[in-house]
C-alpha cells in the first residue's frame, strides 16, 4: 500500500506541535488540540489488556480540560517541572475521507526544578484525529494515553 | 531482646506522643526491625480484593512489608495466602502479578506447590536410574514458604504470619469495622489498579492519611468547591489499638467556610469555578448522607469513599525512603452503566493525577526531604489536644497520635 506522505506529515505536524506545547508549558493551548466533545484518557497497559475501564485521568470534552488546566494553574500543589516528549513512530490508518487513526510511541522526560531528570513516562498514543478540525486543521476526537508501566513516580500533573 | 538501635539518641521524646522523632522515617536499622516486629508481627497486612483473584485457579502476588506473598483461590474455591518463595533455593515462585493455574511450579528447578503453598513435588527427587537426587532422609519441607492466615473480611484479604495476631474484627475495633463494612456491602467490581512511587518512608503516608487537619488546607481543590471544608460536619474515630481511624463528612450541613475567609488562607481563594462540574455529581449510594469516608488500618491499608469513587489503597514499603502505594479502584457488581460511568469520572479526583489526592505524594516526600539534616528534632502532633480518641472535630491530629501509639506498641519504645 502507497503511504499517502502528505497525510503522513501533516499527521506528525500535529503530533509535533502537541508535544511542544505541553513542553513549553502552554497548556491553556492544550485543549484546542481537541474538537470540543473530544475525548483524552491516560490508562495502563495493564488495565487495557485486562479491559478493566478505569483511567488515571479522564476528560471527554475540552471544558473538561479546560477545568484541569485551572486546577493545574489555581487549585493543585506541585513542585515545578518540565515534560520533554520525544515521539516517534507513527503509523497512520484511514478510517475514512474526514477522521484517520494513528498509534504512536512516546517517551516523556521529566525535568525538576531543580535540575534531577528521569524517564516519567513511556508508551502509546492512541489517537483518532478529525482532519478538517477548526480552521481546516487537524484535531483530535480522541487521544488514549497507554502507558507501558502501571507505576507513577510522585504525580502526575501535566498532561501526557 | 532484639538489635541494639544505631545509635544512643534514638529514644522517643519525653512528651511523648505529641512528638514524632524524624529518625523514625531514616534509619535502615529501624526499617529492618519494622519488618520483623510489625509485618511479620502481630499485625494484619491487607493483600488485595476476593475480587482480583475471582475464579478456582486464579492468583496474585502481593507484599507484606518487603516479603513477597502469593495470594490464591484453590479448586474448592478456598483462599490462601503464603510466601513466594520456593522451598529449595528461595527463588520467586510467581513472576507475574496475576494468573491462573492447577499449580505453582518454581521456574529454577521445577519444585511444584499446590495453591495453599505446599510442596506437592521436588523434581527428580529419587535422581535418575538411582544416580543423583536427595537423600531418603531429606525434608526440603522444613524449608517451604511460610504459611499466612487468611482473612476475607467482606471482600477484604488480610494476611498475617503471627498466630498471636487477634480476629480482623478485634484487631480493627467494632467502630471501624462496621464502616469497613459500609463500604463492602454488595459483590465488588473491580476498575482497575495502577501504582505511585512515593519518595519518602512507608509511615509518612500513613501519617499523611491519618492527618485529617491536612485535607481542606493542603487539596485546595476540594476546599475551592466546597467539597470538604472542617466546618462542615463529620468526625474521626480512633479504634483498636489507636492504628485505625475512620473519618467522615457529612453532605453539606456546616457554615459557609467563613473560618478559612476570616484566617485568610491559601485554600479560601475564590473566584474559580468548574464548568464541568459532573464530575462532583454524586448519589447517596450508601443512603447516610456521608460524602466522604477515610478508613485506614495500621500498618498500611485504605479504603476510600470519596463520593462514588471507591478504592483501596496498600501502603509497601519499598526501602527507608520509598514507598509504592497501590490503588484499586471498584465498584459494584450490581452497578448500572450510569453508575460505572460515574465512577470512571470521580477517578479524576483520585489516584496520582486526582483533583484531590495529587498532593498527598509530594507533601510526604517535602517531610522526607525536610528532615533529612535533622534525625534528632520531631515533629509537633499537638492538634486537638494529647490524647488519642474519637472527636467531632476534624482541626484534630489524634489518629495520628493513634498511629504513633500503635507503632510504639509493636516496635516496644
Amino acid at each position: 500500500m502507497a503511504v499517502d506522505i502528505a497525510l503522513q506529515v501533516e499527521i506528525e505536524q500535529l503530533l509535533t506541535r502537541y508535544a511542544h506545547c505541553l513542553d513549553d508549558d502552554r497548556v491553556e493551548e492544550w485543549p484546542a488540540f481537541f474538537v470540543e466533545s473530544g475525548r483524552y484518557k491516560i490508562t495502563t497497559a495493564e488495565n487495557l489488556e485486562r479491559d478493566l475501564p478505569l483511567p488515571i485521568l479522564y476528560a471527554d470534552s475540552r471544558a473538561m480540560m479546560r477545568d484541569r488546566v485551572s486546577a493545574l494553574r489555581h487549585a493543585n500543589i506541585y513542585e515545578a517541572h518540565r515534560y520533554r516528549h520525544l515521539v516517534s513512530g507513527t503509523l497512520v490508518e484511514r478510517i475514512d475521507a474526514g477522521a484517520v487513526r494513528a498509534v504512536s510511541n512516546f517517551a516523556v522526560i521529566r525535568i525538576m526544578h531543580t535540575g534531577e531528570s528521569m524517564l516519567f513516562a513511556s508508551g502509546r498514543y492512541l489517537d483518532r484525529i478529525r482532519l478538517a478540525g477548526d480552521g481546516g486543521r487537524p484535531q483530535f476526537e480522541e487521544k488514549v494515553v497507554v502507558l507501558d508501566s502501571r507505576q507513577i513516580d510522585t504525580l502526575l500533573a501535566i498532561p501526557l | 531482646m532484639n538489635a541494639p538501635l544505631a545509635s544512643a539518641t534514638r529514644a522517643w521524646p519525653a512528651e511523648g506522643l505529641t512528638r514524632v522523632p524524624y529518625w523514625i522515617y531514616q534509619d535502615p536499622d529501624i526499617y529492618a526491625l519494622e519488618q520483623e516486629r510489625i509485618f511479620r508481627g502481630a499485625t494484619w497486612t491487607f493483600l488485595g480484593l476476593a475480587a482480583e483473584i475471582p475464579n478456582a485457579g486464579d492468583w496474585k502476588t502481593t507484599f507484606v512489608g518487603e516479603m513477597p506473598v502469593v495470594v490464591a483461590r484453590d479448586a474448592s474455591g478456598t483462599l490462601h495466602a503464603f510466601e513466594n518463595r520456593c522451598a529449595h533455593r528461595g527463588a520467586l515462585l510467581c513472576l507475574k502479578r496475576h494468573g491462573n493455574s492447577k499449580e505453582i511450579a518454581c521456574i529454577y528447578h521445577n519444585w511444584t506447590y499446590d495453591l495453599a503453598g505446599n510442596l506437592t513435588a521436588v523434581a527428580f527427587r529419587r535422581g535418575i536410574r538411582g544416580k543423583g537426587g536427595m537423600p531418603p532422609d531429606a525434608q526440603p519441607e522444613s524449608q517451604a514458604p511460610r504459611q499466612l492466615r487468611l482473612a476475607d473480611y467482606h471482600g477484604l484479604l488480610f494476611g498475617t504470619l503471627s498466630e498471636r495476631t487477634p480476629p480482623i474484627e478485634d484487631y480493627l475495633g467494632s467502630e471501624i469495622a462496621v464502616r469497613a463494612r459500609r463500604v463492602m456491602k454488595e459483590p465488588v467490581k473491580v476498575l482497575g489498579s495502577y501504582s505511585q512511587l512515593l519518595p519518602n518512608n512507608w509511615k509518612l503516608y500513613l501519617d499523611n492519611v491519618k492527618d485529617t487537619y491536612h485535607a481542606s488546607l493542603l487539596h485546595l481543590f476540594f476546599t475551592t468547591f466546597r467539597i470538604n471544608r472542617l466546618s462542615q460536619d463529620g468526625g474521626v474515630i480512633v479504634g483498636g489499638d489507636g492504628g485505625h481511624h475512620v473519618s467522615y463528612t457529612l453532605r453539606n450541613t456546616g457554615t459557609r467556610g467563613e473560618e478559612y475567609e476570616m484566617d485568610r488562607m491559601r485554600s479560601a481563594q475564590d473566584g474559580f469555578r468548574l464548568e464541568v462540574p459532573d464530575v462532583l455529581d454524586s448519589v447517596d449510594e450508601f443512603g447516610d448522607g456521608i460524602t466522604i469516608q477515610i478508613l485506614a488500618s495500621f500498618p498500611g491499608f485504605v479504603l476510600h469513599q470519596i463520593m462514588n469513587s471507591l478504592a483501596v489503597r496498600q501502603v509497601i514499603p519499598k526501602g527507608v525512603g520509598r514507598t509504592e502505594l497501590v490503588w484499586t479502584c471498584f465498584g459494584f457488581a450490581g452497578d448500572d452503566e450510569a453508575m460505572t460511568a460515574r465512577r470512571l469520572r470521580q477517578a479524576n479526583l483520585v489516584g496520582p493525577a486526582g483533583f484531590i489526592s495529587m498532593e498527598d505524594g509530594a507533601a510526604t516526600g517535602f517531610v522526607q526531604r525536610g528532615v533529612a539534616g535533622a534525625p534528632d528534632r520531631a515533629s509537633v502532633v499537638e492538634m486537638g489536644g494529647r490524647a488519642v480518641g474519637s472527636d467531632p472535630s476534624r482541626v484534630n491530629e489524634t489518629s495520628v497520635r493513634g498511629l504513633w501509639q500503635a507503632y510504639r506498641n509493636y516496635m516496644g519504645f
